[in-house]
């Protein structure tokens, strides 16, 4: 008699857990997965090139339902868990559905943060999480004109871009004057508008939303200072915090995120949890190389061979964003004690900025040229002194 | 249609002949003359770049007064009554000439016939004063005459070639190929070169005697006395032949010991060298400035003959003593008289009948009675204000004469300066009041003589440009309106050669050396058609002369040779505790004089670009002076800069600098600053070649270097130098403050427009920038702390390039090529950079069949996964 396995999110996490799970022992389980989309999983990365119409929605499932049924997986789309029973091990949904498991995977993912001001429900005030969003743009798209993003960071400036794309005049509203700080020192992020104002892009840096206006639908916004500004769609993508209601109302631990252990473990030993749903050692997660590497650990110890152990580590991103190349790792900024070694290629929006301190890199930032960017991650991680290839280390690992 | 012109190479003294080959669209093609007995056909690399040379970019094409542009006919009435003026004030010898070995026979004949005949001073003289007139002394010691006794020829034949004081690897190219071919058929040929320094010309050398900069005249005392020991004297000759040798021989008095002491050379190779010239009959001694530019030059050039005299080897094939000289007229000049204390055509200031035969045939009862100021002496008088007028023609002593500063000021300081040049900027013209413009090479049209006594024709082949006309013309108008009207009435060169012809077999009948009167009467076709023909040329010998005192007959008032009894005479100046190290000056191979020619080629400018210093590598740790680095020169007379070259081809304790630089093509790179005014007493020729100096390393904030299409003034830079490249010009700069903003600097110096590369590693002071228009190079700076700049050739290169490659451009600032990546294909996987080629390679080598295959080999989408659909089609594809 097979064990039960059920996952709670048939998301990008969740499902790369059970395929290393099939992978290692496709017989171990009978698994059932809830949606509360009403697809197949499918790859949220690429919500932003169907936005774009670079794909189509169909390129982007990663496991249609007839894989599913060859895989003898149990999906329930369109169901959302509404409570974990961890002394019967069983879960309850919306709609009724019971299922019973011996191991429980949580990877409820996260939730968009919306700000909390007045006008935040109106119509047309959205966020840029799923297919549902985006297909609320394109529609918003045949019919309005003027889109506001708020959100200058990854997230927001692909939102706008598709939505430029889609017809509509989009101005992105940003808080500070650093776009994508996460990826982005000043410089890049100069770049990165001059290049996206030459697409017809507008922006408002430094403005702080005080309220959108409008009857049922959202008609204008309203910023600190009193400048109001026409808006048919607001797309809010200021962040997203981890997905843990249904956790904290089953009563299982947590703080930002649900807590884990090294192996994935929640404080309930039959339940794991996976993505951007978990809080490990003090990190919550957003980005998609980390969820694999957890995916990959859970699996092994849902199958008990107990043998890994997760180590979030120093990522590096490499990004595409609105077609130009991006790449940064480390501390990217600097202070004081560091030293930058700076290639400029303005005419071909090129910009390269490696943080020294004593002889090491400890950050990285490419626009335009990624190319050395993994090499440079590397010296970075190994801790490899440059000082010998100091000259000609920014013209890339073929120069040296 | 395609001309062809038979002329001569403007450069050294071996006087090649030169074909210049003129197409339709007025290209000019130079190629060697294989019918000109000095070269047959060969060229070095300066001759072979004559045609980078020619073009009108700084040429001076007007006349001008005080700075003003204007006519020709106001210019020389400015000059004649500036001279007459001065004259009248303060007599002939008030005014004075400072001529040149670059002039044509024609000219110089002028110029001298102006001066002395009319003027009435002697005070001309010539920067060949600075390049052979030690030559001259000694010669006209020994023979009575200034006679080169024999030709290139006998190199060819000789048994023994002595090289003494000549780099001629480098200052007399083709006739050291003449040599080396020699050498190559008949490898017992034995060479001997002397040179303090171990220079190119030893390649070929069966010996080197490294010798103390300044001992030649005790080697070859100790020669002399060997030659005696070594009952090797040719006493038939001598008796009958000479004069002078037992004196000479009691202070030649020198045992092999003694030489391999004072010469600071081994016993052994003195010996050989003395035992090579003991046995071998057949020997040419060349020498060159090593020997003349010296304060005992004449001393020197006299220790030499003595030994070819006493072993009667001269006047035969195969053997003589032969000076060869630095400029491709020096001979000319020489026989036109325009040394200061000649008269004319080998004739003497201080001979009644010579005086009284010159005055008849010039009709002048004016001639010059006592020898004139030489060059040195003459700008000393210009300094002490005794010479207040003075006329440069074709030579620049601002740069070229020793103590070159103090120069300056004296002709700064001095009443009237009258410039005749075909150059804009020297720094001779820069301080003129009246600027004459005059023809350059291949424009200008008359005879010139080589070091073994051949006269050719140089002829000119280009257009005169702008209003720049003959100096014979330019000489002539000037003494008409000073009132001398009918002596100078000419009307062509050919008139002119023929009364200098005429003038050298006036009542000579054999008394002279120097006869040319079988030319006296060649008519003007004759003259155009004129082939290389050495002198003498009389009607006796109407094919001319290939060697002289043939019949042991030479020009002194007995007859006989004279042995100089020498006293070797140490450099003035000695090295002292501050100026411990002998400077030695002197030419490099693809440079000439002060490269207002040469510099115009960039094929030239890539041998060696820089004001250099070569000094030893003991030396360069003594001083710490690194590779590659700059440092500082000081004499007590001046100093300079200069790029370090460490190198064992020098002496310890002595370095080399070349003399070319001028103002213009570097800031501080002019050695003849440094040089100590002290002259030879015979010859007055300056001693060049030892100067004591001390070397400290140079040490800017900042050191760099900027390319550039347009030609830029280089700011804030204490060191800089201008190099014309294909394309391009180059600067190499060094500088004492830092630059704040290099960015913004940079932009100022090079000018905003365009796409700007830039690259900086401020906490290293590394500054580099590029400047892309229309997808070509503009331009670059490169800057750093340290001298650790990359190499310039490749980067040279990229302003040839029609388009630049994207990965060039990626490539520029890093100041070298990549190592070429393999054409990966456009991108796929962005996550690990996995681009479309790659990915097609390991499904067609079979290693990929799957998504899954191609991320575990390649790991394109494992990572994000957007590229999933990409390798999908790929696959099916």
């Amino acid at each position: 008699m097979k064990q039960k396995l059920v996952l709670i999110g048939n998301g990008m996490a969740g499902m790369r857990t059970v395929d290393e799970l099939l992978k290692l022992s496709p017989d171990k389980f009978d698994i059932t997965v809830f949606g509360a989309e009403p697809h197949g999983n499918y790859n949220r990365i690429m919500l932003s090139p169907v936005l774009a119409g670079d794909k189509k929605l169909s390129e982007i499932i990663i496991n249609d339902l007839q894989w599913y049924q060859d895989n003898k997986i149990t999906l329930y789309t369109g169901k959302t868990i509404t409570k974990i029973d961890r002394t019967k091990q069983q879960v309850l949904s919306d709609d009724g559905t019971v299922a019973n498991y011996d191991r429980l995977i949580i990877a409820t993912g996260s939730v968009p943060v919306m700000l909390d001001i007045p006008g935040h429900d109106l119509e047309g005030v959205i966020s840029f999480r799923d297919i549902n969003d985006v297909n609320v743009m394109i529609e918003t798209a045949k019919t309005h004109k003027n889109a506001i993003v708020i959100g200058g960071g990854l997230l927001g400036l692909e939102a706008a871009n598709g939505l430029m794309i889609q017809g509509m005049n989009v101005s992105v509203v940003h808080r500070n004057n650093t776009l994508m700080s996460q990826q982005l020192d000043q410089q890049a992020a100069d770049l990165m508008r001059e290049e996206l104002e030459q697409k017809g892009m507008h922006f408002l840096m430094n403005h702080q939303t005080e309220a959108l206006l409008g009857n049922e639908r959202v008609e204008k916004i309203r910023f600190k200072g009193g400048l109001e500004v026409n808006a048919d769609l607001v797309v809010m993508a200021i962040g997203v915090r981890p997905n843990i209601s249904l956790a904290q109302a089953s009563g299982i631990q947590c703080d930002r995120g649900i807590l884990v252990d090294d192996t994935l473990q929640t404080y309930t030993p039959t339940i794991y949890a996976v993505g951007e749903c978990v809080q490990h050692r003090k990190k919550t997660f957003g980005l998609v190389a980390p969820l694999f590497e957890q995916a990959k650990v859970c699996a092994n110890h849902l199958v008990d061979m107990g043998i890994a152990s997760y180590v979030s580590s120093v990522t590096s991103t490499k990004l595409k964003v609105t077609g130009v190349d991006l790449f940064s790792a480390g501390d990217f900024i600097g202070d004081d004690n560091t030293e930058d070694i700076v290639f400029k290629d303005t005419a071909r929006h090129i910009y390269k900025k490696l943080v020294i301190k004593n002889n090491l890199i400890i950050g990285i930032v490419l626009y335009g040229e990624t190319i050395d960017g993994l090499w440079y991650f590397s010296l970075l991680t190994e801790g490899q002194d440059i000082s010998k290839i100091r000259e000609h280390i920014i013209f890339g690992q073929h120069h040296i | 249609m395609t001309t062809t012109s038979l002329t001569t190479c403007p450069y050294c003294g071996v006087g090649c002949g030169v074909r210049a080959k003129k197409e339709q669209d007025g290209t000019i093609s130079i190629k060697g003359d294989k019918t000109h007995p000095a070269n047959f056909g060969r060229l070095c690399s300066k001759g072979s770049a004559l045609a980078d040379t020619i073009g009108l970019e700084d040429r001076l094409l007007h006349p001008h007064v005080n700075g003003q542009k204007t006519s020709w006919n106001k210019a020389l009435d400015a000059v004649s009554t500036g001279l007459k003026e001065v004259i009248e004030k303060h007599g002939a010898d008030a005014v004075a000439f400072y001529v040149s070995g670059q002039l044509l026979t024609e000219d110089y004949y002028v110029a001298n016939k102006l001066m002395k005949g009319f003027i009435g001073s002697a005070n001309i003289d010539t920067n060949s004063r600075l390049c052979m007139s030690s030559a001259v002394a000694g010669y006209k010691r020994a023979f009575g005459s200034d006679s080169v006794p024999g030709n290139y020829e006998d190199l060819e034949i000789a048994d023994l070639i002595i090289i003494e004081g000549s780099n001629t690897a480098w200052c007399h190219p083709i006739v050291y190929q003449r040599i080396v071919k020699a050498k190559q058929q008949r490898p017992n040929l034995k060479i001997v070169v002397i040179d303090p320094r171990k220079t190119s010309t030893c390649d070929i050398a069966d010996l080197h005697l490294p010798l103390k900069p300044g001992t030649d005249a005790s080697l070859f005392n100790g020669l002399l006395s060997h030659i005696n020991q070594q009952q090797c004297i040719d006493w038939g000759f001598v008796n009958q032949h000479t004069e002078g040798l037992a004196d000479a021989l009691i202070s030649a008095e020198l045992s092999i010991a003694d030489v391999a002491q004072t010469c600071e050379l081994s016993e052994q190779d003195v010996e050989q060298f003395f035992q090579l010239f003991v046995k071998n009959k057949k020997v040419v001694t060349l020498y060159s400035q090593g020997v003349n530019q010296s304060s005992s030059g004449t001393d020197k050039s006299n220790s030499i003959i003595n030994c070819h005299l006493a072993t009667g080897r001269l006047g035969k094939p195969a053997m003589g003593p032969f000076s060869i000289t630095g400029q491709p007229n020096a001979m000319g000049g020489r026989e036109v008289g325009a040394l200061s204390n000649q008269l004319a055509a080998h004739m003497e200031l201080d001979n009644s009948v010579h005086h009284d035969l010159v005055s008849r045939f010039w009709q002048t009862n004016n001639l010059a009675t006592k020898a004139g100021a030489q060059a040195i002496d003459m700008f000393e008088d210009i300094a002490s204000g005794k010479i207040k007028a003075i006329w440069v023609i074709a030579t620049n002593p601002a740069v070229t004469l020793p103590n070159a500063d103090v120069v300056r000021r004296a002709i700064d300081a001095c009443e009237l300066v009258i410039v005749s040049e075909c150059e804009l900027n020297t720094g001779t013209a820069a301080r003129a009041d009246i600027l004459l413009p005059a023809l350059a090479w291949g424009e200008k049209c008359g005879t010139v003589t080589n070091s073994e006594r051949c006269i050719s024709h140089q002829r000119n082949f280009l257009p005169h440009p702008g209003e720049a006309e003959e100096d014979w013309w330019i000489l002539s108008e000037v003494a008409k309106r000073m009132g001398f009207g009918d002596a100078f009435d000419y009307q062509s060169s050919a008139e002119i050669f023929r009364e200098h012809a005429a003038l050298s077999g006036f009542e000579n009948n054999g008394k002279r050396d120097f006869d040319i009167s079988g030319l006296a009467e060649i008519s003007d076709q004759q003259y155009d058609d004129l082939v290389p023909i050495q002198w003498p040329v009389t009607t006796k010998k109407q094919k001319g002369t290939p060697r002289l005192f043939e019949d042991k007959q030479f020009f002194t008032a007995t007859g006989k040779a004279q042995f100089i009894a020498i006293t070797p005479r140490a450099p003035v100046n000695a090295c002292s505790k501050e100026y411990p190290l002998i400077l030695n000056t002197g030419r490099v191979r693809d440079q000439w004089h002060t490269m207002t020619r040469t510099a115009r080629s960039a094929r030239l400018n890539a041998h060696i670009s820089e004001p250099i210093i070569q000094v030893h590598l003991s030396d360069a740790n003594r001083y710490d002076l690194l590779e590659g680095g700059l440092a500082r020169l000081d004499s007590l007379w001046g100093n300079m800069l200069a790029r370090v070259v460490i190198t064992e081809e020098q002496r310890v304790g002595s370095v080399f600098v070349p003399m070319h630089w001028n103002d213009f093509l570097a800031s501080k790179g002019r050695v003849n600053a440094l040089v100590n005014p002290v002259v030879d007493p015979v010859s007055g020729q300056p001693e060049s070649k030892h100067t004591p100096i001390k070397v400290t390393s140079y040490q800017p904030t900042w050191c760099g270097f900027i390319f550039s299409r347009a030609p830029l003034i280089p700011n804030d830079s204490e060191y800089w130098v201008k190099i014309k490249g294909e394309q391009y010009w180059r600067y190499e700069l060094a500088g004492e403050t830092t630059i704040e903003d290099l960015s913004n600097w940079t932009k100022k110096q090079l000018g905003e427009e365009g796409e700007w590369l830039e690259f900086s590693d401020q906490s290293v002071n590394r500054f580099r920038a590029g400047k892309i228009i229309n997808n070509q190079l503009e331009s670059i700076i490169f800057i750093s702390a340290k001298h650790d700049l990359p190499a310039r050739s490749w980067l040279s290169q990229l302003f040839s390039e029609q388009e630049l490659s994207d990965e060039i451009r990626m490539s520029i600032l890093a100041g070298k090529p990549g190592a070429g990546l393999p054409d990966t294909g456009p991108m796929i996987c962005a996550c690990f950079g996995i681009g479309e080629n790659t990915i097609k390679e390991a499904i067609s080598c079979g290693s990929a069949k799957t998504v899954e295959d191609i991320g575990n080999l390649l790991k394109a989408g494992t990572n994000c996964g957007s590229c999933i659909p990409e390798l999908k089609k790929i696959i099916s594809a």
